[in-house]
């Protein structure tokens, strides 16, 4: 079998939960094989590529890859790609992750394919496309297959292995230098599951009126992630970086509270693939009545609180 | 400070999007169409550049006649000038096809000291062209930018990931594409549509870029759609009115769910 190229996307060397799952879909088609780029902290993510079923694991360590944005790791994937003639390049799909597979795709002239929520053995990908309304199957047909795949598109399978580690030489060019990181500035944890990685998720809308914290006291009730819908975000009452919808996060979890929120299709966009879908707002011809497994119209600032306790209650 | 600000012109993502036919391409006939939401944003951000640095806003759009409605749009909000590259022949073109056809088009337009795009098209949404673009150029991409400043031949952005906020800085010309957190879209005055009008747009076929027919198109393509299939839409559950226990019903029916 032939290997499956996994770009491990981490934080200093913490293996980040979608690379996991690449990692599982990768073992569908090939020998999954990890291509790390970081300053440093490969001994760390080696251990938990292994433990995910990663039998080799490329290595370039750098600091170019801390200190300049995303090219000189489209440089080293590539250069790896060339050497190895995987199967397919595999890499997850958030902003940073599909602008590597891009310049990787023109560097290879290989067939790219972003945003597959499924990807089978014989390399057919699934997507979901115009606001999950279609399901679209499609394959590359030229190349190395250039595959970015959304974020819980598979759940994460143990297979302890103990990695080969093969350093991977990069020569990285100044072209790759040409966007200089100058200043990072790491968010604060919010100590809540990520977004796009959790199992449920409560949003607020415009309904909270800015205020989040029934929607927050629930989300950890639940232990769940906190999203925003764009009206929220667009008033300032909560930040970008937990927008549901297309201009933001899509996610997919087993359980999607919307608070507040309307429903309109660009939210959809980004949630309608959740498992189960409740709905809490007190229009009763909100659009999003019309997609939900359960609706309550009323007040949210009563009604969150209200099965806050009772969760608690049960939970003991 | 020349800016050129790529546009799509897109099946209006609030109408009922489908696909036309055997070949499983977007049908952009049976639709209404308009410029994509996301690049007024480029539109926007370009106006404000050239109003703080001088300079002119040139709008480029790649696609079927129709597409011109992008770069009108464009115009009346106050770009100097339009390029649309049309031609039978571009019709399936993936990404791959399309980054190589702008960069042509780029070339052709010669001197330009930033381009500016949005953060993605509201059809596809792949958002790779602008990175490609770059590779094919060989300059800076900087995207996802939330916030873009020009100091002489440097451009700086601030994005907003995932773990943190970064500041970027690239040697200009560059490629920068803008997030919907950038600004807040000017609407087209009376005055702007008016002027619009008489502002010159260019159209350019393949062979006035020097690109082969063979290179773009469906046929050309490195990926094969092989099945589209439109999804059940979801069927409304049980909705209940709050009567004062709103809540607790709703802990019920997450607990029945083993959410609890």
């Amino acid at each position: 079998m032939g290997e499956v190229l996994v770009l491990v996307d981490h934080v200093g060397g913490a293996v980040r939960k979608p690379t996991l799952e690449l990692l599982t879909i990768a073992r569908r088609l090939g020998e999954p094989a990890a291509v790390y780029c970081g300053a440093s902290g490969a001994d760390k993510a080696v251990d938990s590529l292994g433990r995910y079923g990663a039998t080799k694991v490329y290595v370039a360590e750098d600091s170019a890859f801390d200190d300049y944005l995303v090219a000189p790791k489209a440089e080293a994937l590539a250069a790896a790609a060339r050497a190895v003639e995987p199967v397919a390049v595999l890499v997850a799909s958030t902003p940073e992750g599909k602008e590597v597979a891009a310049r990787v795709a023109v560097r290879l002239g290989s067939g790219i394919i972003t945003d597959a929520v499924d990807v089978a053995a014989d390399g057919s990908t699934t997507q979901s496309v115009f606001a999950g309304n279609f399901a679209v199957t499609a394959k590359v047909t030229t190349g190395i297959p250039v595959v970015t795949v959304k974020p819980n598109s598979a759940t994460p399978e143990l297979a302890e292995t103990t990695p080969a580690v093969e350093p991977l030489a990069v020569e990285v060019s100044d072209a790759a230098r040409s966007a200089r990181i100058v200043d990072r500035q790491p968010r604060r944890s919010t100590g809540r599951p990520e977004l796009t990685e959790a199992s449920v998720v409560v949003s607020g809308g415009r309904g909270t009126g800015g205020d989040f914290s029934a929607v927050e006291e629930l989300a950890d009730a639940l232990g769940g992630a906190v999203g925003a819908s764009r009206a929220a975000v667009d008033s300032g009452w909560y930040p970008h970086a937990f927008q549901v919808g297309q201009t933001g996060k899509t996610v997919s979890p087993q359980l999607y509270v919307a608070a507040g929120i309307s429903g309109a299709i660009q939210h959809r966009a980004g949630m309608q693939t959740s498992k189960t879908i409740v709905a809490v707002n007190k229009d009763r011809e909100a659009p999003i009545f019309a997609m939900v497994d359960f609706g309550v119209v009323g007040d949210l600032s009563s009604v969150l609180p209200q099965a806050t306790e009772e969760i608690r209650k049960r939970q003991g | 400070m020349d800016i050129v600000v790529l546009v799509k012109h897109v099946p209006d993502a609030t109408a009922d999007r489908t696909f036309s036919g055997a070949d499983h391409t977007t049908d952009r006939a049976g639709v209404d169409g308009l410029l994509s939401e996301l690049d007024e944003y480029a539109v926007e951000e370009a106006l404000k550049l050239v109003d703080a640095h001088g300079g002119e806003v040139t709008v480029l759009t790649m696609g079927p006649e129709q597409a011109l409605d992008a770069v009108r749009k464009a115009l009346q909000m106050g770009a100097a000038a339009g390029v649309h590259v049309v031609d039978d022949a571009l019709h399936g073109s993936d990404a791959l096809a399309t980054s190589l056809v702008l960069a042509k088009a780029l070339d052709k337009i010669g001197a330009y000291d930033m381009v500016l795009t949005g953060m993605a098209s509201t059809d596809g949404g792949m958002s790779v062209v602008p990175a490609m673009l770059a590779e094919r150029l060989g300059v800076p991409h900087l995207g996802f930018a939330a916030e873009v400043g020009v100091e002489g031949s440097t451009v700086r952005i601030r994005r907003d990931g995932d773990s943190a906020t970064e500041t970027v800085e690239g040697s200009l010309p560059a490629v920068v594409a803008v997030t919907d957190q950038i600004n807040e879209p000017r609407y087209p005055s009376f005055k702007g549509i008016m002027a619009a009008k008489k502002k010159p747009v260019q159209t350019w076929t393949l062979a006035d870029l020097g690109v082969d027919v063979a290179q773009v198109g469906l046929s050309a393509a490195w990926t094969a759609v092989e099945s589209v299939t439109a999804r059940p839409p979801r069927s409304a559950g049980e909705v209940v009115t709050d009567e004062g226990d709103g809540g607790a019903k709703l802990a019920e029916f997450l607990a029945a769910r083993k959410f609890v």
